[in-house]
C-alpha cells in the first residue's frame, strides 16, 4: 500500500459525510439537478465528485467493482484503506465506477429481482462533461421535463424498461455530480 | 376561553425529576447498588443480558436500577446503548463441549460419562417464603469438592455413534445476523435461533408450552441441559492464531424428540436446540422447544397450523422491545386520525337516518 | 450545544451509511418499501424510530428542523424528538413550516405548501398497505411483485356495499406512479392530495417493520377509488375557530361538561401565523 492511499479521505467524516449524502439524495432526488461536492481528494483517475461518494455510501458490507483504467492499484489501495469495501467483478458489485465505455455492457450488473428490486448495483460513471443540457428527461423528481448530458440514451431506455427493476447512476465530472434513477424517462432531445 | 396545550417541554422535565424521586425511594432505606444487583439478582441481570444481546453483567444491573426493576425497560435499555456500540470484529464459534459446568443434567439417561450435576438449582427447593432472608445474615457454604477434570461430552453425542439421532452437519457458512440485516423470510435456523435466544422469555415460554399441549406438539425429552463457562475467542488477523478475550455462562439444552422418518430417512431421533445468555434454564428449554416445532419443513411433518410451527408468527412477535414499543405507542396522541374516523361516522349516520326518513 | 458522548445526529456512521443507500433505493423506486436493518434507538419502537433513523441519515448542520406530531409542534412526543436532535446533533429548530428545512411529522402533512429543497420525514408504525389483509410479510410482497391489488379494491368496494362509502378516513392506500400500493402512513385523508406532485422530497419511515420507503418532489400519488366513488378528502364542515381558516384540518376541542365544542386548526404553526396577521375566527378572543 503507498502512502498515498492513507490520505485523501474526509477530515470529519460525520460532518463531511453528511453534507455529501445530502447532495447525492438531491441528486438522485431531482435528476438534472448538478450539485457540487467536496472533501475527498482521492488518486487519479477517481474524481472528487465518485471519491466523495464512495466515502459517503461504501463500506466493508457494500461490494465495489472498478471499470478500466480505474482498476488500478492507486485507486484499489485507497477504497481499500478508507471504505474497507471488497473490490469485486461486475456481477456481485453493489457500487461499479467507471468511464461509460469500461462499464458497458450494463447486462452485467445487479438489476435487483422481482420482490427486492432495491437489491441492485448503482454505477458511478466518470464524464468528461456534466450539464443540464441534452437528453430530455421525465418522471418521478423532474417537475414537467429536465436536461442531461448523459454519454447515450439507448441504454438508459432500455434501463427503464426493467423498471421497477434496473441500475441507478450517478454522473461525475471533477468534483460535480448528478443522478439519475431507473424511474427516469429518458429520451433523445 | 380555549387555550391550545402548550408546554410539553416542561411536563416532559418535570416528569423526569418525578421518576428519578420515585426510583431513588424512600431515602431514609439505604441505596441499593450496581454490585448487590449483579450479585444477589443475577438471574434478572442474566435475563436483561439475554434479551438485551449484550454479555456485560454490571451494565445490565446498572439498567435494572435505572429501569426501577422492570426488566423490559431494562432490556430496552442495553439494547439502546448496544447499538452505538461499533462492530470491532467476531469471535469463533464457542465450544460448549468444552465447557466448565456448573450445572448439567440429562433426562434420557440415568448417568453418563461427565456425570449428573445439579448445580444451584431451585428445582428440589420447597417453594416456602425462607422469612429468615427478611434479616441479614451470613450463609453457611456449600459443601465443596475438586472439580472432575476431563472434557464432559454432551449427552446427544452418544445417541449419534449408532445414528440415532440426526447429525447436524458442520456448517462454515458465515450466519447472517439479526442486528445489522434485515429480517428476511422465510429464515435460515440461524436466524431462528437468533431471534429466539433475544426474544422474550414469557413469549418463547408460552410458544413452547403450547406445543407441550398439542399445537405442534413434538415429544420433546431433555436430552441435555448444561450451564456453565465457555471461553470467547477472537482470530486475530495481525497474528494469525485465536486469541482468548474473556468467557461467558451459558446455559444450553438440547432436546431429543420423536421423529418416524422419510422415505429418504431412517426413523431416528431429532434435535431442538436452546442456547441463551447466563443461567437462564427456563428460556433454553422454551427455545430448544420452539426450535424444534419449527424445524417441521426441513424435516417433512405436517404444518398443523399451530402458532409455534408459524415462522412468520413466531419470529416477528418474539421481540419485546418491539412489542413493548408498538404496545405503548397507543399512549400517543392519535386524535388526527380520531377526528377523522368522527368525520366518517357522522357522515354514515346522517346518510343512514336520510335513508330511513325517506323510506318512512 | 451537542453532546459529545455520542456521534452527530446520535447514529454512528456505518449505521447511517446503510440508512443512506435504503433511502437512495426507496428514491430510485418510489412506493417500494426498502427492507432495512433498523436499529434500537433511544425511544420506544411505535414512538417514530423510523422517522428519527431517517431524519438522523439525512440531517446536516446546517439544517433547521421542525418536529411536529398530529400537526402540533408543542405535542410532548414532538417536544421530545426535536430536543433529541437539539442535543445530538446541535441544528437550529423551528416551529415555521417555511423556514425549516428538514420536517419529521406523526400524522399531518403541514398546511403551508412546501417547497423545493425541504424533505418531509413521516413516522410510518405499518408501512405496508396490504397488512390488514393479509398479514404474512411472505404473501404481501409475492403480491407486490406481481402488482396484484386486487385484495385492495375488494376491501375497498366492500366498504361501497356496507357503508355506502369507503370506510377508511386516514392511512388511505395510494398508488405511486402507476406501480407501487402505498400506505402514506395514518395521515388523515385530507392531506393525501398533498402526497401528489409535491414540490419537497417525502422519506418514510418504519423503525420496527424495518422499511423505508420515499416519494421523490412531483412524483404522481393517486388515492384508490373507483369510477361511481371518487376519492374525497375529507374533514369537518367548519372554520377555525380561532383563525377563521375554510381549507385547513381541523382539531375538534371538548370545552366544557356541557358537550360544547369547538374546531381549530390541527397545524399550530399555520394557525399561529394566521392569526399573527390578522385573522380571525369564532371564537377569537377580543381585541385588548
Amino acid at each position: 500500500m503507498t502512502p498515498e492511499a492513507l490520505t485523501g479521505g474526509f477530515a470529519d467524516a460525520p460532518v463531511q459525510a453528511a453534507r455529501a449524502f445530502r447532495a447525492a439524495l438531491d441528486a438522485l432526488s431531482r435528476p438534472g439537478v448538478i450539485h457540487t461536492v467536496a472533501g475527498a481528494t482521492p488518486p487519479a483517475p477517481l474524481s472528487v465528485a465518485a471519491g466523495v461518494l464512495l466515502l459517503t455510501l461504501a463500506d466493508a458490507t457494500t461490494p465495489v467493482h472498478l471499470a478500466g483504467d480505474h482498476d488500478c492499484p492507486a485507486l484499489r489501495d485507497w477504497i481499500t484503506f478508507h471504505t474497507g469495501a471488497p473490490l469485486v467483478d461486475a456481477p456481485s458489485a453493489a457500487f461499479a465506477i467507471g468511464r461509460w465505455g469500461a462499464l458497458a455492457p450494463l447486462s452485467r450488473f445487479a438489476i435487483g429481482t422481482p420482490d427486492y428490486p432495491d437489491r441492485s448495483a448503482t454505477l458511478i460513471v466518470e464524464v468528461d462533461d456534466l450539464s443540464a443540457t441534452g437528453a430530455h428527461l421525465a418522471g418521478p423528481g423532474i417537475k414537467d421535463h429536465a436536461h442531461l448530458s448523459l454519454p447515450e440514451v439507448a441504454a438508459f431506455r432500455a434501463n427503464r424498461a426493467l423498471f421497477p427493476q434496473g441500475c441507478d447512476f450517478y454522473l461525475t465530472c471533477a468534483d460535480r455530480l448528478a443522478g439519475l434513477p431507473r424511474s427516469t424517462i429518458v429520451e433523445a432531445c | 376561553m380555549y387555550v391550545a396545550v402548550k408546554g410539553g417541554e416542561r411536563a416532559i422535565d418535570n416528569a423526569h425529576a418525578w421518576l428519578a424521586e420515585e426510583r431513588r425511594g424512600d431515602p431514609g432505606v439505604a441505596e441499593l447498588s450496581v454490585d448487590q444487583i449483579r450479585e444477589q439478582l443475577r438471574l434478572a441481570v442474566n435475563r436483561v443480558m439475554a434479551e438485551g444481546s449484550l454479555y456485560d453483567p454490571d451494565l445490565a444491573a446498572l439498567a435494572i436500577k435505572q429501569a426501577r426493576g422492570d426488566l423490559i425497560e431494562a432490556v430496552f435499555l442495553i439494547r439502546a446503548y448496544r447499538t452505538t456500540l461499533p462492530r470491532l470484529g467476531h469471535s469463533r464459534p464457542v465450544d460448549s463441549a468444552a465447557m466448565a459446568c456448573i450445572r448439567r443434567i440429562s433426562a434420557t439417561f440415568k448417568d453418563a460419562p461427565g456425570g449428573q450435576v445439579l448445580g444451584p438449582t431451585f428445582d428440589y427447593t420447597h417453594r416456602l417464603l425462607d422469612f429468615k432472608l427478611l434479616a441479614e445474615g451470613a450463609v453457611p457454604a456449600a459443601p465443596a469438592s475438586a472439580a472432575t477434570p476431563g472434557p464432559v461430552p454432551h449427552i446427544t453425542g452418544f445417541l449419534n455413534r449408532d445414528g440415532m439421532i440426526e447429525t447436524d452437519a458442520p456448517d462454515e457458512t458465515t450466519p447472517p445476523d439479526l442486528t445489522r440485516e434485515p429480517m428476511e423470510l422465510p429464515a435460515s435456523r440461524q436466524l431462528r435461533l437468533q431471534a429466539l435466544t433475544r426474544g422474550d422469555e414469557g413469549f418463547v415460554l408460552s410458544m413452547a408450552y403450547s406445543t407441550q399441549r398439542g399445537y405442534g406438539r413434538t415429544h420433546a425429552f431433555v436430552g441435555e441441559l448444561r450451564i456453565g463457562t465457555v471461553a470467547v475467542e477472537m482470530d486475530i488477523p495481525e497474528l494469525g492464531f485465536a486469541v482468548e478475550i474473556g468467557e461467558v455462562e451459558l446455559t444450553e439444552c438440547e432436546t431429543v424428540n420423536q421423529f418416524k422418518g422419510s422415505k429418504s430417512e431412517p426413523p431416528q431421533f431429532t434435535r431442538g436446540y436452546g442456547l441463551v445468555f447466563g443461567q437462564s434454564e427456563r428460556k433454553a428449554i422454551a427455545m430448544s422447544l420452539v426450535d424444534r416445532a419449527l424445524r417441521w419443513k426441513e424435516l417433512g411433518e405436517d404444518f398443523n397450523g399451530a402458532p409455534a410451527q408459524d415462522e412468520e408468527f413466531v419470529l416477528m412477535h418474539a421481540d419485546n422491545i418491539q412489542a413493548t414499543g408498538f404496545l405503548e405507542h397507543i399512549k400517543l396522541p392519535h386524535y388526527v386520525d380520531f377526528q377523522a374516523e368522527l368525520e366518517l361516522v357522522r357522515r354514515m349516520r346522517a346518510e343512514a337516518m336520510q335513508m330511513q326518513e325517506a323510506a318512512e | 450545544m451537542t453532546d459529545q458522548a455520542y456521534n452527530f445526529a446520535y447514529l454512528d456512521e456505518q449505521t447511517k451509511r446503510m440508512i443512506r443507500r435504503a433511502i437512495l433505493k426507496g428514491v430510485a423506486v418510489p412506493g417500494y418499501q426498502v427492507p432495512f436493518a433498523s436499529r434500537e434507538m433511544p425511544m420506544p419502537y411505535g414512538w417514530g424510530t423510523g422517522g428519527v433513523q431517517v431524519t438522523s441519515a439525512c440531517l446536516m448542520p446546517e439544517d433547521c428542523l421542525k418536529v411536529i406530531d398530529q400537526g402540533a409542534d408543542d405535542t410532548t412526543n414532538a417536544v421530545s424528538i426535536r430536543k433529541f436532535f437539539q442535543r445530538t446533533a446541535g441544528v437550529q429548530v423551528t416551529e415555521a413550516t417555511a423556514e425549516a428545512s428538514v420536517i419529521q411529522t406523526r400524522h399531518r402533512i403541514p398546511e403551508t405548501p412546501l417547497r423545493e429543497g425541504q424533505i418531509l420525514v413521516y413516522q410510518v408504525p405499518i408501512p405496508e398497505p396490504l397488512r390488514f389483509l393479509e398479514p404474512r410479510e411472505t404473501e404481501t410482497r409475492k403480491m407486490h411483485e406481481l402488482e396484484e391489488y386486487g385484495l385492495m379494491h375488494v376491501k375497498l368496494y366492500e366498504d361501497i356495499a356496507r357503508h355506502g362509502q369507503i370506510a377508511t378516513s386516514y392511512a388511505y392506500p395510494v398508488k405511486v406512479e402507476g406501480r407501487y400500493v402505498m400506505d402514506p402512513s395514518p395521515i388523515p385523508k385530507f392531506d393525501n392530495p398533498k402526497l401528489s406532485d409535491n414540490a419537497a422530497l417525502q422519506l418514510f419511515g418504519a423503525g420496527r417493520e424495518q422499511r423505508i420507503y420515499a416519494l421523490p418532489p412531483y412524483t404522481q400519488v393517486v388515492s384508490l377509488d373507483f369510477d361511481d366513488h371518487p376519492f374525497e378528502a375529507g374533514k369537518a364542515p367548519h372554520d377555525c375557530d380561532l383563525c377563521g381558516a375554510g381549507e385547513s384540518y381541523l382539531d375538534e376541542v371538548i370545552v366544557d361538561d356541557a358537550g360544547g365544542r369547538m374546531f381549530v386548526c390541527s397545524d399550530t404553526d399555520f394557525c399561529a401565523s394566521r392569526q399573527a396577521v390578522g385573522h380571525r375566527g369564532r371564537l377569537s378572543p377580543e381585541e385588548v
